[in-house]
């Protein structure tokens, strides 16, 4: 507001003045201007630096990984073998890894998410009850991953092994993914640790995605006849899925990322299985586990490998923003 | 709905029939899938709460028993050392993660602020605010151990050593998206027509903004802020590569106050990371009880933030 410093003085009027027309507003001053231009610079600027700050990522991370790409070429990519002390790195275990581990995850999470995100939308329990377990599954998130992983050592791992071993002793011969033993750490704690950590990202964007289903073609379902049921998954899961494919991608590029809880429930094996019982490595937990102690020649490759989990994340991460923004396109209101 | 059947429309014969027809036979095949999916899907919900209460009850069991054996010096003391069976606390880690948290919100809260006012402000539908948008969302996903090799390469690398200024900026890294995308929200659902009173009386734009919208939105920004610092809190994976970590607190030395800012810095979620492996059981124990106290900080800001957004948005 243009600070009115004098106090209102009534305008002599003259015979063809209006009254108060020598006014008490005045334009802007100089001081003013200069606080209007300096905000919109620095909003501005800000803004650019968003995006500059992304670039500024993946130039500085890329640019950290370019001395173990010209020592050791493809190899690093496709070698299996892994041994700090011959200098022979590679990454194809941590990769398979790393998919594989949110695979399981995205499966298990997948399946409550969506659970979750259809009971709490289609008004089957009353709307303060809903809200509770809304918050309940979002404040999953909200707790650390390093106590997650605490949580897992000493709660997840003991309470899966005996059951664990039973199954495996008696499957483990002929289903692949119950062979051997889980002696500790292993893929399917560390998985299912993953799953809840992912869970609320996938249950909030698909819950999002079916409220803003349009409430006539449900009620066109029911009018039709159709039970709760089958309106919710011959109508409105399907005008949803756009939305809840999205939730899945981004709970994919979240899974990949993830570190702490997997650094500690994985077991840090350069090494892959199938088995759900023995343990292994992801991109960020053989980050992380090894980075504190690692020679420089090692630093170098731990470094692409987080060139590498960017270019994953990322491709994921733009394809799952893309789905969801092309799945709100369109649609009004809820 | 075009045609509405009221029973005085009904023809006299209707009423017998449809009862046979349209009532609801619950030992129908239909009816039975649809209760047996109700049941499931109440029972993933159900489970789905069930960890969150056993972290809870494990952290206040176990994290609660040693915070009442060691009383206050557990917030104040060092790392214990391997020999000590008993004893030590956490209190370089205490110190450590709130510096870090407060640089961290020191560069994110103006950056996000300030962008999020020309996202709703000066660029909503540009090409350049959509880009911005974008590129806000690309980070909220991207990986926190990233953010901790981007700090390592730029920061670590530039001034030549771990340090705590390093750790902030990666906090910062993964505060910025999230305080810009929720003041963005915030400032969006400040009401039209107080914009258009205000630039009615004669406002210039920044006017509008600090006087205006910034105070209407506050509740909403301050939302996004604690949210951003539970978030960071909790981060372990960055501080690795950037503020590494340290067994010993700072000692103040008032000629240089800030020179223990460029050195190795522990924190409380590293501090865990590193005890939980470690196979002394006063560690552990001391592990669980960093645990339970990050916990209640992060959830203290948390819904902190959340009944503050409750109590911003207009009733709907």
């Amino acid at each position: 507001m243009t600070a009115i410093t004098e106090t209102f003085r009534p305008p002599a009027a003259g015979p063809g003045d209006l009254p108060m027309a020598a006014g008490i507003s005045q334009p802007p001053s100089g001081f003013d201007r200069l606080v209007d231009r300096s905000t919109r610079g620095f909003a501005w600027t800000f803004a650019a630096g968003t995006i500059v700050l992304l670039s500024f990522i993946v130039y500085e991370i890329g640019l950290a990984s370019i001395p173990a790409v010209k020592h050791h070429g493809l190899s690093l990519i496709t070698s299996g073998s892994w041994d700090v002390n011959k200098e022979y790195f590679g990454l194809r275990w941590p990769i398979l890894g790393t998919i594989y581990s949110s695979v399981i995850a995205l499966l298990i999470a997948g399946v409550f998410g969506v659970a979750i995100a259809v009971f709490l939308s289609q008004n089957f329990i009353p709307r303060r009850m809903e809200i509770v377990f809304k918050n309940i599954v979002e404040l999953l998130a909200a707790i650390p991953s390093v106590v997650y992983g605490l949580w897992g050592i000493f709660v997840v791992i003991p309470l899966l092994r005996p059951p664990a071993n039973a199954l495996a002793s008696h499957l483990g011969g002929w289903f692949p993914f119950l062979s051997g033993r889980l002696s500790g750490p292993g893929m399917l704690p560390a998985a299912l640790v993953l799953a809840i950590m992912v869970l609320p990202t996938i249950s909030a964007i698909s819950y999002d995605s079916l409220i803003s289903v349009n409430p006539k073609i449900k009620e066109a379902a029911y009018g039709l006849g159709a039970t709760r049921w089958e309106a919710i998954l011959k109508v409105i899961l399907p005008t949803a899925s756009t939305g809840i494919f999205g939730s899945i991608i981004l709970g994919f590029g979240r899974a990949m990322g993830e570190t702490m809880a997997l650094a500690m429930l994985l077991g840090n094996v350069n090494h892959f299985s199938v088995s759900l019982l023995s343990p292994g490595n992801t991109l960020a937990a053989l980050i992380a586990n090894d980075f504190p102690e690692a020679a420089p020649a090692e630093l170098d490759v731990l470094l692409f490998a987080g060139m590498t989990l960017l270019a994953i994340t990322l491709l994921v991460n733009v394809l799952g923003a893309l789905v969801i923004q092309f799945a709100n396109r369109g649609r009004g209101g809820r | 709905m075009t045609c509405v059947i009221t029973p005085q429309h009904m023809p006299e014969s209707a009423p017998s029939l449809s009862s046979k027809a349209f009532d609801r036979n619950l030992g129908s095949p239909r009816t039975l899938v649809s209760w047996v999916l109700s049941l499931v899907a109440c029972m993933l919900t159900v489970m789905a709460c069930v960890p969150l209460f056993s972290v809870l009850i494990m952290l206040i069991w176990r994290g609660g028993t040693r915070l009442v054996q060691g009383g206050i010096s557990v917030f104040t003391a060092l790392p214990p050392s391997a020999m000590m069976k008993h004893g030590g606390g956490f209190g370089n880690a205490l110190v450590g993660t709130l510096t870090m948290v407060g640089i961290a919100s020191a560069i994110a809260v103006p950056f996000g602020v300030l962008a999020a006012i020309f996202l709703a402000e000066y660029g909503a539908r540009s090409r350049f605010g959509t880009a911005v948008r974008f590129s806000a969302k690309i980070m909220t996903g991207l990986p926190s151990i990233l953010a901790g090799v981007f700090a390592y390469a730029s920061v670590v690398a530039l001034t030549g050593g771990f340090s705590a200024v390093a750790g902030g900026v990666a906090l910062s890294v993964l505060m910025i998206p999230i305080v810009m995308l929720t003041a963005e929200e915030a400032i969006k659902m400040v009401p039209q027509r107080m914009k258009e009173a205000a630039i009615g009386m004669g406002c210039t734009r920044a006017q509008v903004i600090w006087k205006i919208i910034v105070p209407t939105a506050l509740p909403g920004i301050l939302t996004g802020v604690m949210l951003a610092v539970a978030r960071a809190a909790g981060e372990t994976a960055p501080l690795i590569f950037t503020a590494l970590a340290s067994n010993y607190s700072w000692a103040i030395d008032h000629r240089q106050p800030f020179i223990h800012l460029m050195k190795p810095t522990a924190s409380m979620a590293v501090f865990i990371y590193n005890s939980a492996g470690k196979p002394q059981d006063n560690l552990i124990e001391l592990a669980w009880a960093a645990s339970l106290v990050l916990v209640v900080m992060v959830l203290i800001f948390n819904i902190g933030g959340q009944l503050l957004s409750r109590r911003s948005r207009p009733a709907r």
